[in-house]
């Protein structure tokens, strides 16, 4: 309803000042919309009591942030796990990407097409299912509630994300700077590790951003697989919610925050037009 | 894309090679992914005795056909609003004439893109609340009166929250679309005196279709699996089908009825594949 004021052409020839104004109003509510849900937490976050009716809590404080990062609470606990599952998940998820983007943007691969749809299943296909089998066969197996399971969920989806850009960094790289190190008697592995890794590393870079972030922020997955052991920052956060405990899940959801909107911020920095053009090619 | 392709052939010969270095990739995706999903198949039409059956989907109409519809009619009209939405910011972008304020629609629309759903729920659902902070500036600024307050966490709340956090997402993809487009066909047409509006309609949109299309498929299926916003706005029935996929197996382990409605939802998902591989399909056979 807001947003469609926007596409008004300018040939409509409103008065300038007039034009000025609706603008300015359109702005002022599309930022209403998008930072009043975010204001609304900081106030949660840092209420000490807030119930109706009042519109603004009755007392702010830090009593909530003191119980959230006390030595053996919950959360740092949550965080500390959130952290070492994305480590993991990036190391295993680039380990298998980066050797896949290089086959598919460099090398002769029979079946590409298909192996491309392949890559582009778990994005396109509702994945509870998927959760819903694994946490059944991952509970027979002992599996359930392990880190080593919620890792492996996290990187068959991250995985995905991976591959699509570390193919589109590779074949972002200029072919004849390989061809050059080549002609001058480097060898396959030389050149790789020399000219074409290096210039790759910025979409690596953003590969691996993606798949930290994802993993940190997954729900469903470990929702189904993490139960009852993994907790991790997503599933805490969520508990405390349902719970009714607003401020502890207000704290927990801003420390969710800080990495999504810090990445929001740099993305365009890492994951230049250039490879971007080159996603799912 | 080719020559790269015969010079790097050079590098590292062999299709074996390639494929070495493609499998374990592969394995992961197959062994995580595509087995769970066939598994998935054969454990909704399984009957107990081990035959086909189809009485885990007759169930799942039976109790859950409400909440089927639900999903649906929430999942499109989230992906209309979202398509609007992206197109009104995306087109503003590209053809506003104001410097500052596309500076700063730029600045501004794009803050929930990378903002996990588990905490869009979490915000909509104080925000968008009784009285939450929406119902007391709408009271505050006299738009409504404090009695006709109402909360907006049913439908309306999941709606919300998966436009804001999926609307960005779709706005990055077209704005990136259209900046792409050469500048002289827009140029042309405003020269010959065509307003925004119609250049927006009938020289930009056709040329970015297809990411559009893509995005809005993206976020379509990724709406349809998204469990934390309905469990935490609406979880009362009618609610989407993914908080009765978890209730079926937390409450009941009822595996053959959860997997029933897995499939159902992938068919709703397949409907959305259909439209993306047409487009696929059409831009293969025009290159």
């Amino acid at each position: 309803m807001a947003t469609r004021a926007l596409a008004l052409p300018a040939s409509f020839s409103l008065p300038t000042p007039l034009a000025t104004v609706l603008r300015a109003v359109v702005l002022a509510l599309l930022a209403f919309a998008i930072f009043g849900p975010l204001l609304n937490l900081l106030l949660w976050a840092f209420a000490e009591r807030w119930y109706f009716p009042n519109k603004l809590p009755i007392e702010f404080g830090l009593t909530y942030w003191y119980r959230v990062f006390q030595p053996r609470g919950n959360a740092l606990a949550s965080l500390g796990t959130s952290v070492w599952i994305a480590l993991l998940t990036v190391a295993f998820s680039l380990a298998v990407a980066i050797p896949a983007g290089y086959a598919l943007a460099r090398l002769k691969l029979p079946w590409r097409g298909a192996i491309l749809l392949t890559f582009l299943l778990p994005q396109a296909v509702p994945n509870l299912p998927v959760y819903v089998n694994i946490a059944q066969v991952f509970y027979q197996i002992g599996l359930n509630g392990t880190i080593l399971g919620v890792v492996l969920v996290h990187a068959s989806h991250g995985l995905v994300l991976a591959v699509w850009i570390a193919s589109a960094a590779f074949a972002s790289v200029d072919v004849s700077l390989e061809e050059a190190s080549r002609n001058l008697g480097a060898s396959p592995w030389t050149c790789f590790r020399t000219v074409t890794l290096p210039l790759a590393t910025p979409g690596l870079i953003a590969s691996a951003i993606f798949v930290f972030l994802e993993s940190l922020d997954e729900f469903t997955g470990t929702y189904f697989v993490g139960v009852p052991d993994v907790t991790t920052l997503p599933l805490l956060m969520f508990n405390a919610t349902m719970g009714g405990n607003y401020q502890i899940s207000s704290i927990t959801a801003l420390l969710l925050l800080i990495p999504s909107i810090g990445f929001m911020l740099v993305v365009e920095r890492f994951l230049k037009a250039d490879v971007l053009a080159m996603v799912g090619r | 894309m080719t020559s790269s392709a015969h010079a790097s052939a050079q590098v590292l010969r062999g299709r074996g090679a390639a494929l070495a270095l493609i499998a374990p990739a592969l394995a992961v995706v197959g062994i995580f992914f595509v087995a769970p999903l066939a598994m998935s198949v054969v454990v909704a039409f399984r009957a107990k005795d081990g035959g086909f059956t189809l009485e885990h989907f007759a169930k799942s109409f039976d109790l859950y056909g409400t909440d089927l519809l639900f999903t649906l009619a929430i999942v499109v009209v989230s992906t209309l609003l979202i398509g609007i939405v992206a197109i009104a910011i995306a087109g503003y972008l590209t053809l506003g004439e104001h410097p500052r304020t596309v500076a700063a629609l730029r600045w501004l629309y794009r803050w929930p893109l990378f903002i996990p759903f588990v905490v869009a729920g979490q915000l909509m659902r104080t925000f968008l609340a009784k009285n939450g902070m929406l119902n007391h500036v709408l009271i505050g600024s006299g738009l409504i009166e404090p009695l006709s307050a109402q909360s907006l966490l049913d439908w309306r709340g999941i709606v919300i929250a998966f436009v804001w956090k999926q609307a960005p997402f779709v706005t990055l993809l077209l704005a990136g679309a259209m900046a792409a487009l050469e500048p002289q066909h827009i140029e042309a047409a405003r020269n010959l005196g065509a307003r925004r509006l119609a250049v927006l309609i009938d020289i930009v949109l056709p040329q970015v279709r297809g990411t559009l299309l893509v995005g809005l498929v993206l976020s379509f299926v990724t709406m349809l699996s998204v469990l934390s916003v309905p469990l935490m706005i609406n979880p009362n029935s009618p609610t989407m089908v993914t908080v009765d996929v978890a209730y079926r197996i937390s409450t009941h382990a009822d595996y053959p009825v959860a997997n029933a409605l897995c499939i159902l939802s992938l068919l709703l998902a397949a409907v959305g594949a259909v439209f993306y591989l047409r487009h696929a399909a059409a831009r293969v056979e025009a290159t």
